[in-house]
């Protein structure tokens, strides 16, 4: 544990200098410093299962996957992501049904089935974890800035 | 306990809307907006990151982007993005955007061991040209260099070329897209004499098969991916062919996913050459008539320094590039001895996946596209490999027509358009022209109304070059834009990093983020990102795309372009070019940089009265002409009425980007067949006319082997690349918290037996040593990626692990690209230091700071 140990003293002295002039310490998005010093890895995050539907950003965001997928077949036999999003399995499943668009084909016409090039869901969905991001994000929600109210109060507070 | 977890949270959203209706939200707000308080702008521009080049709607309002999504009009994509793309909106608002100039300080002056205190442009400027000029003045052109970007928008990249050869007199310009695929471009060059490819993307709606070699596209191109499954999910006669050493998302939705070892992918290549020759379906007409065969030098070494031992044994480390006209027995005497035996032996991959691939390649009424990236062009035979393909394709006439593509992508969106298109090579100017021949240099010096004589015709030094050279104190005055080169050149610790600390170098940094690169420099200049500043891509396609500016850069932030075109003011040319030079054109004498690379009748003869009243564009009134505009119209003379054709500026700023060449307002979406390219002139069939006898050139190689290979101590082959949710370095992706949490960290992928071997568990935390260096990271032994025993496979997004310590700085010997993919390791776990090697060499700045 010793090395561990000293490598971090020496990370945190190096970035209390440099803290001053980044708006955020966030060591792992700028590496060791110096750089030949050797970094931890950090731990493997647990992956979020809970279930629970994550706010979408606009519109036009896929939502996040509030679940495990680890093992999911999605080959040219299977794909296990239908087994529950598709259609006509909804209503067992309770889950989410794939969105209208994805009955379309590349023309926009609309197909009686998940389109063939939405077939990989894993391109747009993606799972979470418990990691804490690193840095703070400042996007804002177009719904803070449409809405009267809620706009005074954004620009009370910076 | 009655309740379910879903029951109890339908629970609490029902009593959030109950209240919200009763009023407890201000009574003064109506619950749904409505009205104007509804619209935003909406925009298009292409996607910042891979190659793909999908169209992107974004939407502003009150001078943020708040939402983006696919362009439905854009060709490319029709309507998706991947992951990455649908978060674009977020990768600007990360809060530790650089938004004012640093400056490493002691005593309040520029000092290497000084720490970063902010400054004014004018004092980051004045420091860097102070220094610019004394390196100028004491060790000449040679001395200064700029490491560039296949992200830089084309205006940028063309500015660039300008400044560095025109205004320094130096080819030390070379783009990060070198580490990416030189391979591809400098093969181009080599077989068509023209660079990219002659298909489209339209190809993958034609082909009847689809060959991907050393690509992952379900992840690293997952949009084009999207077209090649919905071609196969469509057609059922459609079949996927994945060659790579490991299996991933893409091998699994492939009919068949071929693993073979390392570097053997030359051999699999030369056996299906050999089959179409035994086999008889070589198409002797289109080979009479269009091909020119020659033959390569071999035993041509792994571009590592020249007194590497290797670089020593090899016959022709020197004069690798060169080929040797030759006839067809003599390429077929060659490849006979690539049979199937062999193949199997050598590849490790089953012989009826051998040979339904080769049948596939054979059977000429089967379209084949071969896809291809990374896996082939980092590779210390990546030209070859090249080759080797488009050899494949002309034996067979399988190319130039719908469906029959050797297809080239990319991984940046405009290593094309920028790096390759614009010339930001340490080869090359723009439109494919080369600084070693004087008629390019007369050309290039004609339509930037320079003296005659003045470009250099030295080739510069190359990415892994222009680091050796600063570490040994020959490159001294470096700009590196719009990278992160600390992160991802190859053995980094040893070749990179000593570069930036050498006392006699100054190392400045443009990024919008604190990168690990910007972090090792000693001036960061903050940068202007995507829609922050008007710009231009072009993708792997030869589609160019242009875009508006948006929103406005945070704080002091500006564009790359500004940047180049601002310091280039602060040069006279009696202060860096010659005397003999100016005695020949006393026209020059006293002007400045700016004045005769920028302000040259040219560059701004566009007035700012051609903006929109209500349209951002920073660079245009800041110099006082429409910028952008003026140097497209200067750049596409370049290429106009040579094969290069571009559309007008405003065409762009109305379409959805259009394929190159040009020509009376039509696209070209294959090139060199008749009837379908206006250049192919009547009654020829094919001409590849980028060659002066229009004929291409199949240049026949065998199987080298990789520059190390795994042994007792470094048993296993690492892989570096690549995830879904991570765009190279992560620079922008990890600052958007939806992708951070999808992928956290880099991890380590291992066969399960391996990490049993080695007592690992997964999750374990391990050191992953080479010859070069070591990082510690965490054993995967599931997940998206399975490696086959030997093999491990570790992502490079990461600043907490850096692989690039680890990796080898063996490139092709011809197109200087590193191979990320083939280098000796070991594993152990982290706590067990028994097997350590030697520390990682002293920080060179002295002791921890």
């Amino acid at each position: 544990m010793r090395p561990v140990f000293l490598a971090g003293s020496i990370l945190a002295v190096s970035l209390a200098a440099a803290g001053a002039l980044f708006a955020q310490d966030a060591p792992r998005l700028r590496g060791p410093e110096p750089f030949s010093l050797d970094a931890p890895a950090p731990p493997m995050p647990r992956p979020i299962t809970n279930d629970v539907r994550v706010r979408r950003n606009y519109p036009d965001q896929p939502p996040l996957i509030p679940h495990n997928v680890e093992g999911y077949a999605l080959d040219l036999n299977a794909n296990q992501c239908m087994t529950c999003h598709a259609r006509r399995f909804t209503e067992q499943s309770q889950a989410p049904m794939i969105s209208v668009t994805h009955y379309q084909d590349r023309d926009g016409t609309t197909l009686g089935g998940l389109a063939p090039r939405r077939y990989a869901c894993l391109a747009c969905h993606v799972p979470q974890t418990e990691a804490r991001p690193l840095v703070e994000n400042t996007f804002r929600d177009m719904d803070e800035l449409a809405e009267p109210e809620q706009r005074t109060g954004a620009r009370g507070r910076r | 306990m009655g309740l379910s977890r879903r029951e109890l949270i339908k629970t609490q959203a029902a009593a959030a809307a109950t209240a919200a209706a009763c009023g407890i939200v201000p009574a003064s707000a109506q619950n749904v907006p409505v009205g104007d308080e509804l619209r935003l702008k909406w925009d298009k521009a292409p996607c910042r990151f891979c190659g793909t080049g999908c169209g992107v709607m974004v939407g502003t309002r009150d001078g943020r982007i708040v939402a983006t999504h696919g362009d439905m009009r854009a060709e490319v994509n029709r309507g998706l993005n991947c992951v990455k793309g649908y978060f674009l909106s977020k990768i600007l608002y990360g809060s530790d955007r650089l938004t004012q100039p640093l400056m490493r300080m002691r005593d309040g002056r520029l000092d290497k061991d000084g720490e970063f205190r902010p400054v004014t442009w004018d004092q980051a400027f004045d420091a860097m040209a102070a220094h610019w000029k004394r390196v100028l003045r004491e060790k000449g052109p040679e001395a200064v260099g700029m490491f560039g970007s296949g992200q830089w928008t084309m205006f940028e990249g063309y500015a660039a070329t300008k400044l560095m050869r025109g205004g320094f007199r130096s080819n030390n310009l070379d783009p990060n897209a070198r580490h990416c695929m030189a391979s591809a471009a400098v093969t181009f060059i080599r077989t068509f004499g023209s660079d990219e490819p002659m298909g489209c993307y339209d190809d993958f709606e034609h082909a009847d098969a689809f060959v991907l070699w050393g690509s992952n596209m379900a992840e690293m191109h997952p949009i084009l991916w999207t077209r090649v499954t919905d071609r196969r999910l469509s057609a059922r006669h459609v079949r996927i062919h994945t060659l790579s050493t490991y299996q991933h998302r893409t091998t699994e939705l492939s009919d068949a996913g071929i693993i073979f070892k390392p570097g053997t992918d030359l051999v699999i290549l030369n056996y299906i050459a050999n089959h179409i020759i035994q086999s008889g379906a070589v198409n002797r007409d289109f080979v009479q008539r269009h091909v020119n065969i020659r033959m390569a030098n071999t035993d041509i070494g792994y571009g590592l320094r020249p007194e590497h031992v290797l670089e020593q044994r090899a016959q022709h480390a020197n004069d690798a590039q060169v080929s040797h006209p030759a006839d067809f027995e003599a390429y077929a005497r060659l490849m006979s001895e690539y049979t199937l035996d062999r193949a199997h032996e050598v590849s490790g991959v089953p012989k009826p996946q051998l040979e339904a691939l080769a049948r596939l390649y054979a059977d000429p009424k089967t379209k084949v596209m071969s896809l291809w990236t990374m896996g082939m062009n980092q590779h210390v035979r990546g030209v070859w490999a090249n080759h080797m393909v488009y050899n494949i394709h002309l034996l067979t006439g399988k190319i130039s027509e719908p469906g029959n593509s050797p297809f080239s992508l990319t991984g940046q969106p405009s290593a094309c358009g920028t790096a390759r298109e614009v010339g930001c090579f340490a080869h090359r100017l723009p439109a494919d022209m080369q600084v070693t021949n004087p008629e390019h240099r007369r050309t290039a010096e004609e339509i930037w109304k320079l003296p005659q004589g003045l470009l250099p015709s030295r080739v510069g030094y190359h990415a892994v070059l222009q680091d050796r050279m600063l570490k040994d104190g020959k490159l001294n005055a470096y700009w590196i834009m719009c990278n992160n080169n600390l992160q991802t050149a190859p053995n980094t610790n040893n070749e990179t990093y000593p570069g930036y600390r050498n006392p006699a170098n100054l190392i400045v940094v443009s990024d919008p983020y604190p990168t690990v690169t910007a972090l090792a420099a000693d001036i960061i200049l903050p940068t202007a990102m995507w829609v922050e500043k008007e710009g231009a891509y072009g993708n792997a396609e030869r589609r160019t795309q242009f875009w508006r500016q948006l929103v406005d850069a945070p704080g002091e932030a500006r564009s790359d372009l500004w940047q180049l075109m601002e310091f280039s003011k602060r040069f006279t040319t009696d202060e860096v070019w010659p005397a003999e030079i100016l005695d020949r054109a006393p026209e020059y004498r006293g002007k400045t940089l700016f004045d005769v690379l920028y302000r040259n009748g040219q560059v701004d003869s566009v007035p700012l009265s051609e903006l929109g009243a209500e349209q951002k564009n920073q660079e245009s009134r800041a110099f006082g002409f429409y910028v952008h505009k003026g140097l497209w119209n200067e750049y596409v003379r370049f290429g106009n009425d040579h094969g290069h054709d571009y559309a007008d500026f405003d065409t762009y700023h109305e379409v959805r980007g259009l394929r190159w060449p040009v020509v009376r307002g039509q696209e070209t979406k294959w090139r060199y067949r008749e009837g379908l390219d206006p250049y192919v002139e009547a009654g020829s069939g094919v001409q590849f006319y980028g060659n002066p006898d229009k004929k291409a050139n199949l240049i026949g190689a065998p199987y080298e082997p990789p520059a190390e290979v795994p042994d007792a101590e470094y048993d296993l082959w690492l892989v570096t690349g690549r995830v879904l949710e991570h765009w190279h370095s992560g620079s922008m992706t990890l600052r958007v918290p939806e992708l951070y949490r999808a992928f956290p960290s880099a991890l380590l992928y291992m066969h399960p037996e391996d990490a049993q071997q080695r007592g690992l568990r997964r999750g374990q935390e391990v050191r992953i040593v080479s010859r070069r260096g070591e990082i510690r990271s965490r054993v995967e032994i599931r997940g998206r990626n399975r490696v086959p025993r030997g093999v491990v496979y570790v992502p490079f997004f990461d600043a907490s692990q850096l692989i690039n310590k680890v990796t080898l700085d063996a490139t092709d010997p011809i197109s200087k690209q590193t191979d990320f993919k083939k280098c000796a390791v070991k594993v152990a776990l982290a706590s067990d230091r028994s097997g350590a090697t030697a520390q990682t060499p002293p920080d060179p700045r002295g002791g921890p700071r």
